[in-house]
């Protein structure tokens, strides 16, 4: 049995803007264990938010080969695509993007309305979830009733209520102070240290200390990694200008 | 996510946009309400007209006398005298599929009982004139044959007449004068409401054939008396009635002798079919009124359309999102499709409200016969809930190719 849990190789994608042809990925390779919390760095435009988009089944890669889970799905349907996102996948976005008119714990039971689960024990698990992240007693609370840092918090709680095996999180402090930021933060590496595994993208640097491992995009390719128990790079590429 | 949890949702979305919703649903209610409206008026008039044709009585044929030549001048059908009693006996001995003939004499005459008095329709019949036309007697009973063949003074009389001269209290064994001839009331008849015309079918008194001949002032010259109104034919089979009308006119040509050249002196008619070119007409005259309420229903459906592909655009980040955590396409084309059907699903119930309401006030304003139907109802429900559908479908599926990546982004 393998630790593996994303296994990316050759990974690229392209955009086509105007006559031009944009190459976002180049040749991507990576490796993330069960259990790993790796920071994606980059600037603005390095890439790395289509890796994660990638890596969270959202876009399909043009060329390169990606097992999650074991499990070969970068020639899946979309059906399947979206089953495995539910089930598999928990997204933390830079806002919290939280349904207005739904409570805290309909807005975390979100996900599970798509895996037909029943009414009592979505709640249930919505419960447990808003529990994990210190907000048990704002469940019924609207999304407008709670502050920045708790919105966060409860579409953290939104991500891991289907106990996704990967949890995506795209710039997740992105909206908030560094007091709050560092509240989401240190929930996240909880969360690591409770055995998720967590991809966190981000410009910045205070954000990627969280994480035990990193790597650095610049155009589309790797140009930095720190090689450590739980990341390899595989495949490096002659795009890649290993540093350091 | 299930159907139901779907149309809740969509429940859910009326009352986060009360007004837009209200403004939306406006348009699909008052479509709903003009059908529902159009419909029950429609069904009304028509129940009308086939209650008329179930009081005129089953299979008919009416013999009428043809027109009366004075000089060059043709006075109108009936005014010719050559219809008469024998003529009936005959069309119910010699032409087969008949099952009986009424010959009928009326005439207008003034009636009076104690201190009051009235003006009505005195019509001389036989046996067999209330079982061609189906009447029944309410209360009291029909004439003897011996009333009938000595021609005695006794009356069957209508409705209106028993309101008119006897204050709606019971006539049976009262004494009417016609003109100044008294008659004893023994039967009265059973409402039968407006005829074809548009005069009422109780306003009349029956005697004995015989007694209007003889006996009913302001009777027709002496030469006519023999001269009915006209014959009513009940015939055995609605299939028969044409052979038999042919049947009537080569019996009645060769009675009054005429000539192959010569016109004929009577006519035949159904007089059903007068009710039925009625009823059709009705039923054109709805269904165009249908149609310009369904132009309503139309529009509804557009700003149904319009509203949700407002909708789609203004909540493209929480499409994305949904789509994130696991929505499939058809579950995103469902929320919509739900959500546009509830918006349509309601204003028809809504519509259908207003729309029995309006044509209840139409019947007691205009006092126009109204038949507001559960099946109407449901009907239009049922047109609104595909009028959501039809109308939601291209916003739903608009919403279901969205790329989650720039729903995401989009601001």
């Amino acid at each position: 049995m393998t630790d593996t849990l994303v296994a990316v190789s050759g990974l690229c994608k392209s955009y086509r803007s105007g006559a031009a042809t944009i190459r976002a990925l180049a040749d991507i390779s990576l490796v993330v264990e069960k259990g790993d919390f790796l920071a994606i760095l980059g600037r603005s435009g390095s890439g790395k938010s289509t890796l994660l988009h990638m890596l969270g089944l959202l876009d399909r890669p043009d060329s390169g080969r990606y097992i999650l889970n074991g499990q070969h799905v970068e020639d899946l349907g979309e059906e399947t695509r979206a089953a495995i996102r539910n089930r598999e996948i928990g997204f933390v976005f830079q806002s919290p993007m939280l349904l207005p008119r739904a409570t805290a714990v309909e807005n975390v039971a979100l996900p599970l309305a798509y895996a037909a689960v029943g009414r009592h024990e979505r709640d249930r698990l919505a419960e447990d979830a808003l529990a994990v992240v210190g907000l048990a007693h704002r469940a019924s609370h609207w999304p407008q009733q709670l502050s920045g840092g708790e919105q966060q918090r409860v579409a953290i709680a939104r991500a891991i209520v289907t106990r996704p095996a990967l949890i995506l999180a795209d710039e997740p402090t992105g909206a908030l102070d560094s007091a709050t930021s560092d509240e989401i933060l240190s929930l996240l590496a909880r969360l690591n240290s409770d055995n998720r595994t967590i991809i966190v993208v981000t410009h910045d640097e205070e954000v990627a200390r969280y994480a035990g491992r990193r790597i650095t995009l610049h155009d589309g390719s790797v140009i930095k990694q720190d090689a450590g128990r739980s990341i390899r790079l595989a495949g490096v590429t002659q795009n890649q200008r290993a540093a350091s | 996510m299930s159907y139901f949890e779907s149309f809740w949702t969509g429940l859910c979305m009326l009352q986060v946009n009360r007004m837009r919703s209200g403004l939306t649903m406006l348009g699909i209610l008052i479509g709903v309400a003009a059908v529902i409206c159009v419909m029950s008026v429609g069904m009304g008039a028509q129940s009308d007209v086939a209650e008329q044709l179930r009081t005129l009585g089953s299979n008919l044929l009416l013999v009428r006398p043809g027109a009366q030549l004075s000089g060059a001048t043709r006075l109108g059908a009936g005014t010719a005298h050559t219809l008469t009693e024998e003529d009936a006996l005959l069309i119910r001995r010699e032409i087969p599929g008949v099952q009986l003939a009424a010959p009928l004499l009326s005439r207008s005459a003034q009636l009076v009982a104690g201190d009051r008095n009235w003006s009505s329709l005195v019509a001389g019949m036989d046996d067999d004139y209330l079982v061609a036309r189906d009447w029944r007697i309410a209360t009291g009973r029909m004439f003897s044959a011996a009333e009938l063949d000595n021609g005695e003074k006794v009356a069957i009389i209508g409705l209106d007449i028993v309101e008119q001269l006897f204050n709606g209290r019971s006539a049976l064994g009262e004494t009417l004068r016609i003109g100044s001839v008294p008659f004893v009331v023994i039967g009265v008849l059973d409402k039968k409401g407006l005829g074809p015309t548009g005069i009422s079918q109780d306003d009349i008194v029956f005697v004995p054939l015989l007694a209007a001949q003889s006996r009913i002032p302001g009777a027709r010259p002496a030469s006519t008396r023999e001269a009915m109104d006209f014959i009513l034919v009940k015939v055995v089979d609605q299939q028969l009635m044409p052979d038999v009308a042919n049947g009537i006119a080569a019996l009645l040509r060769q009675r009054h002798r005429l000539m192959q050249d010569e016109p004929d002196d009577f006519s035949v008619q159904n007089p059903a079919d007068v009710l039925n070119a009625r009823k059709d007409a009705m039923h054109t005259f709805s269904v165009l009124l249908l149609s310009v309420a369904s132009v309503s229903l139309i529009v509804g459906g557009i700003s149904i359309m319009n509203i949700m592909l407002v909708s789609v655009s203004e909540r493209t980040r929480e499409i994305g999102l949904r789509m994130a955590v696991g929505a499939r396409r058809r579950d995103i084309r469902r929320q919509f499709l739900a959500e546009a059907m509830v918006l349509a699903l309601v204003g028809g119930l809504l519509g259908s409200f207003a729309g029995s309401a309006a044509a209840s006030i139409i019947a007691w304003q205009a006092g126009w016969p109204v038949v507001i139907s559960p099946a109407s109802i449901m009907l239009a429900c049922g047109v609104s809930g595909l009028i959501g559908i039809g109308f939601g479908l291209y916003p739903a599926h608009r919403a279901s190719r969205l790329d989650p990546i720039v729903a995401l982004r989009f601001e």
